[in-house]
């Protein structure tokens, strides 16, 4: 306990520390914008009943980061592509294939993970940054990763104000916008696309196992004690931000894995919600 | 021109013809309410008419300056609503997306509308409530309000008193008639409830696959197939 009680006594000095380095801002940087835009993007996954998506699009990342080490390309270019076309995979699989919503992303979830130890355990040398790939490694940002997540926020921020009152529809409820004219799997396939860009940027860091939970826990919590989808969407994007700050912040000074340290305070979040709101209830 | 004219419409999925046959129409203030089994191609003509599917044959018109976009649609609820957040005010407006487009926000006039509808309803009183703590036909009221700030002229209900207790679907019943009385708006309800359905509506539409009757709900009550589901009660 006596870390931990040092990190609390002395937070600014702690914070400030942290600052100075490069490759943590880096990380803090790339973090903070993608667990916004997870946190967003999360509301209408959780919503729309798509919360496992993530799950499966972080696993065959993983797989994909797996060949791109191997075949030598540039790991982001080639996840990239692989992850969106499953995304859209998904997505049609969900609404008219013969294998039915959970069991299809359980299915592209395990056979990702599958691929990705195959071609691990075929070659030799890269066995010792699984670790890193499962679990997420801060030193892995460069100063690209955080331009793009700059600007996949941005566009994630744009989407959801100019497309606020669809988003909305198309969540609640798909019969009535469709009905309304509007083009609810233009949406769809927006949030799928959206949701790929976000898991693969966010994996190296979050890791592939542990970068899925930022899409639920946020949401999953704002719901707790919140009633009107507006301020849901808010309340997940305070959240998303809030405790991957804090959860950085024990990270650096714990030493502790990165993702697991964020989760463990989105949990603590949502235990502490979920406690609030049953008495808020009982009441 | 009615709103609504159907001429021998058939509807088909993958080739496969699900209802044909189809030949009516719908004007203003009629009420027109369509019976069938499970199966029998009711949400399939349904779709039709809110533009989501083309007929195979045959064709749907909309007249008096109506697009299918501008029916106001209630449909079936579905689980994932069930635990939905949202504000009573946040569904009603979501009924003005089609006037608004790809604008974004939604305008003052839309916001008056939803109000109006709200009001009209008797439901402004639970504006800021949640919708998921309210009761059964309360829900409904405001998935009519929803439906009133996309239409002026037609609604459209898809089975909607399935899961409401008798008192409700009556009061239910009733807040659809007098809507229709007030503001001459007419009324497309798809319905298992057909003793209801002769009662309130004007006309009657049944479907098995096919149009099998079209025309008013007193002339249901005199032919056979009418004398036979009426008596035989609930057409599961």
């Amino acid at each position: 306990m006596t870390p931990l009680l040092e990190v609390l006594s002395d937070l600014p000095a702690t914070i400030s520390f942290m600052f100075s380095f490069t490759f943590m801002v880096r990380a803090i940087v790339v973090g903070l914008f993608v667990s916004l835009c997870a946190a967003l993007l999360g509301v209408s996954l959780v919503l729309k009943r798509y919360a496992m998506i993530g799950t499966g699009l972080s696993n065959v990342g993983f797989a994909a980061m797996v060949i791109a080490g191997v075949i030598d390309v540039a790991p982001l270019a080639f996840s990239m592509p692989v992850v969106i076309a499953t995304a859209f995979i998904l997505l049609r699989m969900n609404e008219s294939s013969k294998v039915k919503g959970d069991s299809a992303v359980a299915l592209i979830a395990t056979s990702g993970l599958a691929i990705g130890v195959i071609v691990m355990a075929m070659t030799t040398g890269i066995t010792l940054h699984i670790c890193n790939i499962m679990f997420g490694s801060i030193f892995a940002m460069t100063q690209a990763d955080m331009y793009m997540s700059i600007a996949l926020c941005a566009v994630v921020i744009i989407i959801f104000v100019l497309f606020y009152k669809q988003l909305f529809a198309v969540t609640y409820d798909e019969s009535f916008a469709k009905a309304t004219g509007t083009k609810v799997e233009v949406y769809k396939s927006m949030l799928a696309i959206l949701t790929a860009v976000t898991v693969v940027l966010g994996m190296r860091m979050m890791g592939a196992l542990l970068i899925a939970s930022l899409t639920l826990f946020p949401a999953l919590s704002a719901m707790r004690l919140c009633k009107r989808f507006l301020s849901v969407v808010v309340a997940s994007a305070a959240i998303g931000i809030a405790c991957f700050f804090v959860g950085m912040i024990f990270s650096f000074a714990l030493d502790l894995p990165p993702g697991a340290s964020v989760v463990g305070i989105n949990l603590i979040v949502f235990a502490i919600f979920s406690c609030v709101s049953f008495v808020r209830q009982k009441l | 021109m009615a709103l609504i004219v159907c001429r021998d419409a058939a509807f088909a999925y993958e080739g496969k013809v699900v209802v044909e046959g189809l030949d009516f129409q719908v004007g203003s203030g009629d009420y027109l309410c369509i019976v069938g089994e499970n199966g029998s191609g009711k949400t399939t003509l349904m779709k039709g008419l809110l533009g989501l599917m083309r007929p195979k044959s045959g064709a749907i018109e909309m007249g008096d300056g109506l697009k299918p976009t501008q029916i106001g649609y209630l449909p079936q609820q579905t689980s994932a609503q069930k635990d939905f957040p949202a504000s009573v005010y946040e569904v009603v407006i979501s009924g003005c997306l089609s006037s608004r487009g790809l604008r974004p926000f939604y305008s003052g006039r839309n916001h008056e509308s939803a109000s109006e509808n709200m009001e009209k309803l008797g439901i402004l009183p639970l504006k800021k409530k949640s919708f998921k703590e309210l009761s059964g036909g309360q829900q409904q009221r405001v998935l009519l309000a929803r439906a009133l700030c996309a239409t002026k002229k037609i609604l459209l209900l898809d089975e909607p008193v399935s899961g409401l207790d008798p008192v409700v679907t009556t009061e239910f019943y009733q807040t659809v008639e007098a809507l229709r009385r007030e503001t001459g708006i007419a009324v497309i309800m798809i319905s298992h409830d057909i003793r209801s359905g002769v009662e309130y509506a004007s006309h009657i539409l049944h479907l098995q696959n096919r149009q099998v009757f079209f025309g008013s709900a007193e002339d249901y009550k005199q032919t056979e197939i009418g004398r036979y589901f009426l008596q035989g009660g609930e057409l599961q």
